[in-house]
């Protein structure tokens, strides 16, 4: 779906999209060879292409959270210049497109609001403890996990959606969503604890 | 005590000669996904991102949360952007040069300093060498708040040997590291919010069990507990509140003058 865009990059995306005369809406597989355009070609077509379809959802993701338009906009700049410089750092194998963008976005209003930078592991730390063999299976990727999941919350109960909302669009830990929703903790933290442990159960599903 | 039982379940600690078996007591479903929403406070934080270091069965958990927030990042109704929003952001591009615009600090802290996985730098060979197993206690993410060797903290003693170091963190949370002699208590305590106690070297025991290297003891305000140290090794500990510690017990009162967390 394409949202906004401008200019030569829009018409070039158009162009692009027409040759291939795939009317779909783009999935993983063409995110992340937008991805390899990026960061093997430095593409800016390719890079018009993930803006067209993450820029709008990242704004979606941070006004959801409490940004001013103003500052949201600002914000996916930012992120988005993440995106560009960074490209070649990103694993197809470990995460989907749309969980690192997630993950950037995330930092960013973690940034910006709580001004503070996410504490993080190091992924070259010395004392970083191996997967054991068994959780090294290559063959999953991260885009069929990401599926899975997909599947896992489409068909969830409206009042365990609804805290999944609430925890990863609102900014609100488990007590603070108690707070505004008059739900008792418990219920709160039950209903997040369902959720989950249904996505999970179908991600290992479909992993083994 | 969890390695003994496990021949059959642990053969990558085999080959690996792991220095000690995989941590048995994980972080709730809560505390994950509160940090994958981006919801914790910095000293919490700083005690998860320690424990995934440490953690591998957490850390698969960690990437599947992070995986849901891309699912519903991608199922919001895309939020249109200012018409010039793109040709702005390819002006910042073109005007890019890398090094110019200070990128932020986890920006630098994701990738190896040098930008490589290929090698180590001088300063991650300094760290190795030298002084002996100590040096491997304190993962990278928690010496951005600690001196990186053990032996270089500046230790606050608080009686009967046990020592704290506080770390200076933002946020409401406190995150304290506590050093105890083997076989010495901790004074009894209870806590007026949740306590997490993530143990970096020897272990401890308490009414819930034993706790060695990676794990972490979960508290809240109804538990009474005292945990000692085990005989072996003094145990160094990652402590961190988010309400006040109450000690209990004639002792503890003493101590409360001493422990302020």
């Amino acid at each position: 779906m394409k949202t906004t865009g401008t200019g030569n990059a829009e018409q070039e995306t158009e162009r692009a999209a027409a040759d291939r005369s795939e009317p779909v809406e783009p999935g993983p597989e063409e995110h992340a060879a937008w991805m390899r355009a990026v960061a093997q070609e430095r593409s800016k077509v390719a890079f018009a292409r993930l803006f067209d379809h993450f820029a709008p959802r990242i704004k979606a993701y941070l006004v959801r959270s409490g940004s001013d338009m103003g500052a949201a906009e600002e914000l996916v700049q930012e992120a988005m210049l993440i995106v560009w410089r960074r490209a070649e750092s990103f694993d197809r194998a470990q995460a989907s497109v749309a969980t690192w963008m997630f993950t950037i976005a995330r930092n960013k209003r973690i940034d910006a609001y709580r001004r503070m930078s996410r504490p993080e592991l190091d992924p070259d730390d010395p004392a970083l403890a191996p997967q054991p063999e068994p959780m090294q299976d290559d063959s999953v990727g991260a885009d069929e996990t990401a599926q899975a999941i997909r599947t896992a919350i489409a068909d969830l109960p409206e009042e365990q959606a609804e805290m999944l909302r609430l925890a990863f669009y609102e900014d609100l830990a488990h007590s603070e969503i108690a707070e505004k929703t008059g739900l008792p903790l418990g219920t709160v933290k039950s209903r997040l604890r369902l959720a989950i442990g249904k996505m999970r159960g179908l991600v290992d599903d479909d992993l083994r | 005590m969890a390695a003994t039982q496990s021949d059959n379940r642990k053969s990558a600690n085999v080959d690996r000669e792991a220095p000690g078996a995989a941590p048995t007591h994980h972080l709730s479903e809560e505390l994950l996904l509160d940090y994958a929403a981006g919801v914790t406070d910095e000293a919490v934080g700083v005690l998860i991102a320690t424990h995934l270091t440490l953690c591998p069965v957490c850390r698969a958990r960690a990437d599947q949360l992070d995986a849901l927030g891309g699912v519903m990042m991608d199922r919001l109704t895309p939020s249109p952007l200012s018409e010039d929003a793109f040709d702005r952001l390819m002006a910042r591009l073109d005007a890019d040069a890398p090094g110019d615009d200070a990128p932020l600090r986890h920006d630098i802290d994701m990738r190896a300093p040098g930008g490589g996985r290929d090698g180590r730098g001088g300063d991650d060979d300094a760290l190795m060498s030298g002084g002996g197993a100590s040096d491997a206690v304190l993962p990278r993410v928690l010496q951005r708040y600690v001196p990186a060797r053990v032996e270089d903290i500046d230790w606050t003693p608080i009686g009967l040997g046990v020592r704290r170091f506080d770390l200076s963190i933002t946020g409401r949370s406190r995150a304290t590291m506590l050093y105890v002699p083997a076989g010495r208590a901790v004074p009894q305590h209870t806590h007026e919010g949740n306590e997490y106690v993530l143990v970096l070297q020897g272990a401890f025991t308490d009414c819930c069990g034993h706790f060695g290297r990676g794990d972490v003891g979960i508290a809240d305000s109804d538990l009474d507990h005292r945990p000692v140290a085990e005989l072996g090794q003094d145990c160094i500990c990652l402590a961190v509140t988010d309400g006040p510690l109450r000690l209990t017990g004639l002792l503890g009162r003493a101590f409360n003058r001493f422990v302020k967390f």
